[in-house]
């Protein structure tokens, strides 16, 4: 361009390319920004957003696999789930197995931080150690945990036979089940989150340690009135990322189950998670009824929400009394 | 810095470009290696083990031009994917196989398939039961797939646990001692009185159900292809006569193909199971170091099926000519003798079932039981059921049903209603 207009007239030579230079960055300033985002956004709108959307048509008709004719039926699906008892039993589970696993869960990392903070031998050995179950396949970890839970053979029931107790049928109840689960979750998750809480940790300024040791607080209490208050904002945003976590839980149950129950999650459906009845209506059984798998997709997603409005909620409380 | 950015985005372009070229050109080469020797690769989708791997060698062999990819999977997965594959119309194989239980779904859906009285299968009708025949023709009359094995059914029991509670251990004696189940449960009375500590005379009351549906005619379908669950008397017999197992603590309980199932077999927690022909196999898988221990008797209450599959030609295929063709070789009744010798799973062609090399075999396993003639014989007194698309999820919804009477999450009535209410879920 340069070498062309050097040739040219001089008087428009100067003006045009300082124009149109101005012009390109201005172009530049405004557009480039979002040329630099676009590729998660055209990414996320091709993975993310279409998906998205052609769920919320799917949902309003009675499409199945193998059927050739779709028809509109409007809200029929949503007004079916809402009365479904298999529906809100799933609920119910994936509840009860977020609780039973993210409070321990986040307790125990939080004990496990506090103890890689200190000055610890061979600390960098077990700060590695702990992040080791992350690395695992989630695949393996089911299949294993599943025989060590097994009624006769089981390993778990094997080392309670030793202490006196009868064997569990850890599949079968509602609530051994969950806390079998629950059980898989934290071995897998916890050493993340105690990771997590361990950096933050290491923020911590050491004079508030060593102005609660003038006040006279002992390590325990340190632990309380300065560590744990400092680390609100990471306990609340590992509170908000299990919870995404524990909603979308299927892996862990439905290699728990045996392999002819098809995702019903137990014969009496006692740890059918949420994604597992999603699976059972989508390809779980010859029904394929995808209309009705894509209602249940938009109500995770709405539950989801709500319960991301219910942290932010929680968030902005926090903010608040910070300051 | 800048000139190291250049350099950067200098060999990306370059990269780039001989990335290109090299996948343009190796698509030519590819098509123009193909053009000249007119290959064909005809793909075959199983599950599990079908046997067939020495005869594609075979077929490779006496058929220049073409080659025999095999993929295989799970026996769910394997269904689930088919299912997809011809929704979405791409990604189904050349010959898919399709299990008994799914066989319906695709009667009802036959324009995915091939017709395969165009390639001549209506003179094949003569060879197979009528029954297995006509699991696989579509109301339109189109053949959508051409049988491979049935799962007639015996009964695998225990020797040594047997001949330890004071039953009869030979399976002559046995066949006398349980000519229906309401005798075969006497015996397992019988049985518990004196079994060895820990042991049940039954693995799982799902087992027993299952086997006495499959001897049902009609099952869940009647005729006319209605569900007919609920006011089947011979469904609801099957039911109490399940119960009534786990009432007298003649069951064990567990869970078919779950850990504790799988552990069974080996260390001889239960003294029998029901053994479609195809669970041989899994029980040898199983426990290995058992042989010897196991043997084989008859099914009380006749014959019955339980299992076995279709070779199906995809309409998605390329090659429809050749996949059938193949699936004709597949099929035939030297192949599938082949198949039955090595792997065991059982033929369902007349011919071969009445053959001396089928009814002659042993299998020293089991004890050296006389297994073709057994299952033979099982397959030719079967009686044909009618089918229907949603079969695999009663199968299910009973399953569980029974676990939870045997798991003692609800009584025998509660459950006998949440499963009427899941049929009625299933087939809605």
């Amino acid at each position: 361009m340069s070498a062309v207009s050097g040739t040219g007239r001089p008087g428009e030579a100067v003006v045009a390319p300082r124009a149109r230079r101005k012009l390109l960055r201005r172009l530049d300033a405004k557009l480039s920004p979002y040329l630099f985002i676009s590729p998660f956004f055209l990414i996320f709108s091709v993975f993310g957003l279409f998906p998205l959307g052609y769920t919320a048509y799917v949902s309003l008709t009675d499409r199945t696999l193998l059927a050739p004719v779709v028809h509109f039926i409007g809200l029929h699906n949503y007004a079916l789930l809402i009365h479904d008892s298999y529906f809100w039993n799933a609920v119910e589970n994936t509840f009860g197995i977020w609780l039973l696993s993210t409070v321990p869960q986040l307790l125990l990392a939080l004990v496990i931080a506090h103890i890689l903070n200190t000055k610890l031998y061979a600390r960098t050995f077990f700060r590695m150690a702990i992040l080791l179950p992350q690395v695992t396949s989630l695949v393996a970890v089911a299949l294993i945990f599943t025989q060590l839970f097994a009624h006769d053979y089981g390993f778990v029931n094997y080392v309670f036979a030793k202490f006196g107790v009868h064997h569990i049928y850890w599949e079968s109840g509602r609530f051994s089940s969950w806390v079998a689960l629950s059980v898989m979750v934290m071995w897998r998750w916890t050493g993340y989150n105690a990771l997590i809480y361990l950096a933050a940790m290491q923020s911590i300024p050491e004079e508030l340690y060593e102005a609660a040791a003038v006040d006279g607080a002992r390590r325990f209490r340190q632990f309380i009135h300065v560590t744990v208050p400092m680390l609100r904002p990471t306990i609340l945003f590992t509170v908000i990322i299990s919870t995404i976590g524990g909603l979308q839980l299927f892996t862990e149950a439905f290699l728990f189950q045996s392999r002819t129950s098809g995702g019903t999650g137990g014969s009496g459906r006692q740890y059918q998670t949420i994604v597992m009845y999603l699976y059972e209506k989508f390809l779980g059984s010859t029904q394929f009824k995808f209309g009705y798998a894509a209602a249940i997709a938009w109500c995770l997603v709405l539950l989801i929400a709500l319960f991301g409005l219910v942290n932010y909620f929680l968030v902005s409380r926090i903010r608040s009394a910070e300051t | 810095m800048k000139s190291i950015l250049e350099r950067r985005g200098r060999l990306v372009l370059v990269v780039a470009v001989v990335a290109i070229v090299a996948t343009v050109s190796g698509l030519s080469v590819k098509g123009a290696s193909a053009a000249k020797r007119s290959n064909i690769t005809l793909t075959i989708d199983v599950f599990g083990d079908f046997g067939y791997h020495d005869l594609y060698k075979q077929y490779e062999a006496s058929h220049p031009g073409i080659t025999i990819k095999e993929d295989t999977e799970d026996y769910a997965p394997h269904h689930t994917a088919l299912a997809q594959h011809l929704a979405t119309g791409a990604g189904a194989d050349d010959i898919e196989a399709i299990e008994v239980g799914f066989i319906a779904n695709y009667t009802t859906q036959s324009r995915y398939f091939v017709d395969l009285r165009k390639y001549g299968a209506s003179k094949l009708k003569k060879r197979y039961p009528n029954w297995k025949w006509q699991q696989a023709v579509a109301h339109n009359k189109t053949v959508v797939g051409l049988g491979t094995d049935v799962g007639s059914l015996g009964i695998c029991y225990r020797k040594d646990l047997f001949k330890k509670a004071g039953l009869p251990t030979k399976p002559a004696a046995l066949a006398k001692l349980w000519p229906t189940w309401s005798k075969f449960l006497a015996a397992g009375k019988r049985y518990q009185k004196h079994a060895p500590a820990g042991t049940k005379f039954i693995d799982s009351g799902s087992n027993l159900f299952n086997a006495m549906i499959a001897q049902a005619t009609p099952g869940y379908y009647s005729k006319s292809g209605k569900v007919i669950v609920k006011s089947n008397p011979q469904v609801k017999a099957a039911w109490n006569l399940t119960m009534q197992a786990i009432k007298l603590h003649e069951d064990k309980g567990l869970v078919a193909f779950a850990a504790d199932w799988n552990a069974g077999f080996k260390n001889g927690t239960f003294a029998t199971v029901t053994c479609p022909a195809w669970m041989m196999g899994y029980i040898q898988g199983q426990a290995p170091d058992a042989s010897g221990k196991w043997n084989i008797a008859d099914v009380p209450g006749g014959g019955g099926n339980w299992g076995g599959s279709f070779l199906t030609v995809t309409k998605q295929s390329q090659h429809q000519k050749e996949a059938a063709a193949l699936v004709k070789f597949l099929t035939s009744p030297k192949s599938e003798t082949y198949v039955f010798k090595h792997t065991g799973n059982l033929p369902s062609e007349v011919p071969v079932l009445k053959s001396k090399t089928v009814r002659k075999f042993r299998n020293p396993y089991f004890s050296n039981a006389p297994v073709g003639k057994i299952f033979a014989n099982s397959a030719l007194k079967l009686k044909p059921q009618p089918l229907g698309p949603h079969q695999g999820d009663f199968q299910t919804a009973s399953t569980n049903a029974i676990q939870r009477v045997e798991q003692h999450i609800q009584s025998p009535k509660a459950a006998w209603k949440q499963f009427l209410k899941d049929v009625a879920t299933a087939s809605g």
